[in-house]
């Protein structure tokens, strides 16, 4: 009886100092010199203490063990364990990122280098959605903004025009705009994702990059358009093609330089189909917003016209402008 | 455990022999201090008059006003959340936004559903994003702190109201711009003030943007509200 209090006295002694760190080589030593004792149960008095102190020890020692190698996979495979999907952790992990990882990212969107493939360079497996999300409804609301003030300033001049907000063109979330473009940058990066897979499966050497690094890519590609229309506000016709035409090369490059080493062991013709889809609708896009915000001066001529005023003032001034 | 019962023999000899009939009622009084005194609050706010209960709710929603007005680092709105301030500075925004000049549907103003909607999914969008980006704010926290500093919006709202009775010029123009823009400034002073501490400090900047996006959309849309003219001189397009 008063052995099995000293060693219950002893043990709970132990297991304080026991609970501190413990070095993983001993751990190690301690694990290799008795593997099999753990599924042994403890029956001969004489040797209870031991076992107990070395089955605490084990204890922790194993919880120790199992934690270091947790920790050593998570930085060698670079993921985390995923959590379901119906958790609020999966879509954290979507959310993973710094302020300053964002900005970084937003940069090497801009400047294109021939040597740096977005996916590999910046993303470096850890793609996220804010990006993608945000620049998204930025540029929506830009667009829409400056397609509002750029048809204000051509009609300035004009004394019958009446500021219209055309809240319902581009501002409010039910619009087609919103649609289209938050169509352009989810479902076109799942139709390539879903085609380079497709592809990838029949030819080895094609791989793929994951879907959240095809939509992280679409979307910081889209940033370039938000200072474009900005300066859209400018009156100026050529200015306009100009700037649409360097945003389409600069984000267009991006676009090809991340996906053309991945789909450039491919059979001639798909890689030039897949390239050229991409680019094309990328043109689309950009072309696309600026018909349906932005209108020249030419267009706004012919309602005027076409309703035929009493006086011809208005075409006058707006032709001399 | 024998030497005690030997011991506590002689004190309680004889309690064995009696017996407690069960028709002797037992009953006394118990006080018990009470912890909070607002326990016995909650108990008698179904006697109160109706007036005392709604100005109770309103002296909450003026309180929380006043500290959106003097934006302090206080954790008043947050402690306390309630979301009848929200509901009533949204609805009197939408109320005044509505009524632009609708001659065609594309190019008027927002309906009052519109408004509604942009401002508590906007609220909605933004709480999540915060939530995503490991904030540790409550999710109602949030929407009350983002309904709650719509307030200089809303009192910007009514100044341009009031300015564009007088007129529709350049001048009224220069002053609804200047009143928006103190009062946007004023209202991501405010709500950055409240949130800023529930976020990693390396991530405060990405959870400020979308807050200044919502808030620019609004006074956008307080901006270029233009009263709704009877005349049918107009020449916008079909």
């Amino acid at each position: 009886m008063d052995l099995v209090d000293t060693d219950w006295k002893k043990t709970a002694m132990a297991t304080p100092e026991d609970l501190q760190f413990q070095e993983f080589e001993e751990a190690a030593q301690l694990l290799s010199a008795n593997p099999e004792a753990v599924t042994r149960s403890a029956r001969d008095l004489s040797s209870v203490k031991r076992e107990r102190e070395r089955e605490s020890v084990r204890v922790n020692v194993n919880l120790s063990e199992e934690e270091g190698e947790e920790e050593e996979a998570e930085l060698l495979s670079g993921q985390k364990k995923q959590p379901n999907f119906w958790s609020f952790d999966y879509y954290q992990s979507f959310f993973n990122i710094d302020t300053l990882q964002v900005l970084d990212r937003i940069k090497g969107s801009l400047l294109p280098l021939p040597g740096k493939n977005f996916v590999k360079h910046h993303l470096r497996n850890n793609p996220d959605l804010y990006g993608p999300f945000w620049i998204c409804a930025t540029l929506v609301f830009t667009v829409a903004i400056s397609g509002n003030l750029s048809t204000f300033l051509l009609k300035m001049g004009d004394p019958q025009y009446h500021y219209r907000p055309q809240f319902h063109k581009g501002v409010s979330v039910f619009c087609p705009a919103w649609l289209s473009v938050f169509c352009y940058a989810w479902l076109v990066p799942l139709a390539l994702w879903g085609f380079l897979q497709w592809r990838s499966s029949s030819n080895p050497s094609v791989t793929s990059y994951s879907f959240l690094e095809t939509v992280c890519v679409y979307g910081y590609s889209l940033f370039i358009y938000i200072p474009t229309s900005i300066l859209w506000i400018i009156p100026v016709d050529w200015l306009r093609w100009l700037l649409i035409l360097l945003a389409m090369a600069l984000s267009g490059s991006v676009l090809v330089l991340t996906f053309w080493p991945v789909i450039r062991d491919d059979t001639k013709p798909a890689s030039i189909a897949t390239v050229t889809a991409i680019l094309l609708l990328h043109a689309l896009l950009a072309i696309g917003c600026k018909m349906y915000f932005f209108q020249t001066a030419t267009q706004m001529m012919m309602p005027v016209a076409s309703l035929a005023p009493p006086t011809g003032n208005p075409n006058i001034t707006l032709n001399q402008s | 455990m024998a030497e005690v019962d030997e011991a506590s023999k002689p004190l309680f000899a004889g309690l064995s022999d009696v017996s407690i009939s069960e028709d002797i009622p037992v009953e006394g009084e118990i006080t018990v201090p009470v912890g909070s005194p607002s326990h016995d609050d909650e108990y008698s706010t179904l006697d109160e008059p109706v007036k005392e209960t709604i100005l109770r709710d309103l002296k909450a929603v003026g309180k929380k006003f006043g500290h959106v007005m003097y934006p302090k680092k206080s954790t008043t709105l947050l402690r306390d959340w309630d979301l009848w301030g929200p509901l009533l500075l949204c609805v009197t925004l939408a109320l005044m936004l509505q009524g632009g000049s609708a001659d065609s549907k594309e190019d008027g103003g927002p309906q009052f559903a519109e408004v509604f909607v942009i401002i508590w999914f906007g609220s909605v969008i933004i709480t999540l994003n915060s939530k995503l980006l490991g904030g540790t704010i409550s999710f109602f926290q949030s929407l009350c702190v983002l309904g709650y500093c719509i307030l200089p919006l809303t009192v910007a709202m009514i100044v341009c109201r009031l300015v564009l009775l007088g007129g529709t010029g350049t001048a009224s123009f220069i002053v609804r711009f200047i009143v928006v823009v103190v009062s946007f400034g004023w209202s991501t002073f405010a709500s950055t003030a409240f949130l800023a501490d529930s976020q990693p400090p390396n991530r405060k900047a990405l959870v400020v943007y979308p807050v200044f996006l919502f808030y620019f959309v609004i006074s956008w849309m307080i901006l270029t509200f233009s009263p709704s003219h009877s005349d049918g001189a107009t020449d916008t397009g079909p």
